[in-house]
């Protein structure tokens, strides 16, 4: 399953896919999370930020070592390290530039209340005792992860008029990436039918009351959710900015396959 | 407490060639034929310290699910406490080292996801040494947990460690490692690390 356009066949197929695309969401994003190491803005957010970004990882860590059992691959480190950009699965809303510190919190938030939800529904459905109890344990750091964003949200757009200014920007700039995680393709459909998937669309209501409440306690605007949103990312096609972070993120891997920690 | 319904199962280990693991070769392996039981590998496992919380060791942190035998191979089920802890290779290479270094020659030790890590798990010994060390200890999970309509976070008091005072207040909700917040106590102006409950 390494081509944009395949669609799984069987169960085991349809539960890697679905593996696959969960885990790219939080390789990258907790990747764009890393590049904040040691540049927060004080103490506390640096190793918040660094906390978030390590769990993340390890959420796709847990979900690539599943896929490489049922595949039977060696280790996961071929889906993070050995894949191009046209065969990683992430909405293009997680690879953006980890832009200022506001750019980060707005999407960490927008994020962490989809998997919110996105979790909770998987919990209900899945059969699958492995890849159920990974969900559990991750779903409990996810709450962590929204709460933390969503006072910073409340701070920064409650805050001074600059910190309102900026943060209002940011939705502005970000909302058009919103879309995409609502989308739903072939694969996703496959994998909804052999329960390994849940429909998202059937949360978007839910996922906008608290998106709407939270803007609006922060006295911010809520963008129109009716504009353009970029879309096909799932399917391979990117922004420009995966390829530069892949560049980073790979480079040593490829550079030097049988290097180890000594 | 653990150890109550585990049968004394004898394991005979083989001479056998072993299969080997990465990065070691065969004539690394010390040879050994003896009995031994469950109870025996799991008071083994409690000498494997946990190196970010040096005070606890990985049995009574929960960390270790299980121990059986599969054949002629003990396996060692444990489960992250936290997704992205990077202790986790760290305790999965102290145990290998440990059964090793009693002796035991083939076994495995396999990460389990079924169960998920809670501190719960954690035994009451353990929360006291904890708290000896300086970490105030976690409270049990609140499992009526209405998280969407309690978004500003717990609300329960952390008593200080170092005077018990509960005149404490949150700094933030990551501390230096996965599984700690920090607080800071108006009682004796210390800041101190809280274990949090998950």
């Amino acid at each position: 399953m390494s081509t944009f356009d395949t669609i799984p066949q069987t169960k085991q197929e349809a539960l890697v896919e679905t593996l696959l695309r969960l885990a790219d969401d939080r390789l990258i994003h907790g990747h764009r999370l890393s590049e904040w190491a040691g540049h927060g803005p004080e103490l506390e957010e640096d190793l918040a930020l660094a906390n978030v970004a390590l769990d993340m990882i390890g959420h796709a860590a847990s979900l690539y070592s599943y896929a490489a059992e049922l595949e039977g691959k060696d280790d996961e480190d071929h889906y993070a390290y050995f894949r191009d950009d046209i065969d990683f699965k992430n909405i293009a809303m997680v690879e953006l530039p980890k832009g200022d510190f506001g750019f980060t919190i707005a999407r960490q938030f927008l994020f962490s209340a989809f998997s919110y939800f996105l979790y909770q529904k998987l919990i209900d459905t899945v059969e699958d005792e492995q890849f159920n109890g990974m969900l559990q344990k991750h779903f409990k750091e996810i709450k962590y992860h929204l709460r933390h964003s969503r006072e910073w949200v409340l701070r920064l757009g409650d805050g001074t008029e600059e910190s309102h200014r900026r943060i209002q920007d940011t939705f502005d700039e970000i909302w058009m990436y919103t879309g995409e995680l609502f989308d739903l393709d072939d694969a996703d459909r496959e994998a909804i039918k052999q329960n390994v998937f849940v429909d998202v669309t059937e949360f978007k209501g839910e996922w906008k009351e608290l998106v709407n409440s939270t803007l609006e306690e922060a006295t911010l605007t809520v963008p129109d959710y009716d504009q353009y949103m970029f879309s096909g990312s799932r399917q391979g096609r990117h922004t420009e900015h995966l390829g530069h972070l892949l560049a980073q993120m790979q480079f040593l891997r490829r550079s030097y396959p049988d290097a180890e920690w000594k | 407490m653990r150890y109550e319904n585990s049968i004394l199962t004898t394991l005979k280990l083989s001479d056998s060639e072993t299969p080997t693991p990465r990065g070691l070769r065969t004539q690394d392996y010390m040879k050994t034929d003896q009995t031994i039981s469950k109870q025996k590998i799991w008071s083994w496992l409690e000498e494997v310290i946990d190196p970010e919380i040096p005070v606890l060791n990985v049995v009574e942190m929960g960390i270790v699910r299980d121990v059986r035998f599969e054949d002629d191979k003990v396996v060692v089920k444990i489960t992250p406490t936290y997704s992205g802890c990077p202790a986790m290779n760290a305790i999965e290479m102290e145990i290998d080292k440990k059964l090793r270094e009693k002796g035991i020659e083939k076994f495995k030790v396999k990460t389990d996801f079924k169960e998920s890590w809670t501190t719960d798990w954690m035994t009451d010994h353990a929360k006291v040494k904890l708290k000896e060390y300086g970490i105030a200890p976690p409270t049990e999970t609140d499992s009526s947990d209405d998280f969407l309509t309690n978004l500003k976070g717990s609300q329960k008091i952390i008593p200080c460690p170092f005077c018990d005072s509960m005149d404490t207040k949150l700094q933030s909700e990551f501390g230096s490692t996965a599984c700690k917040s920090l607080y800071y106590c108006d009682g004796c102006n210390q800041p101190f690390e809280h274990f949090k409950c998950i």
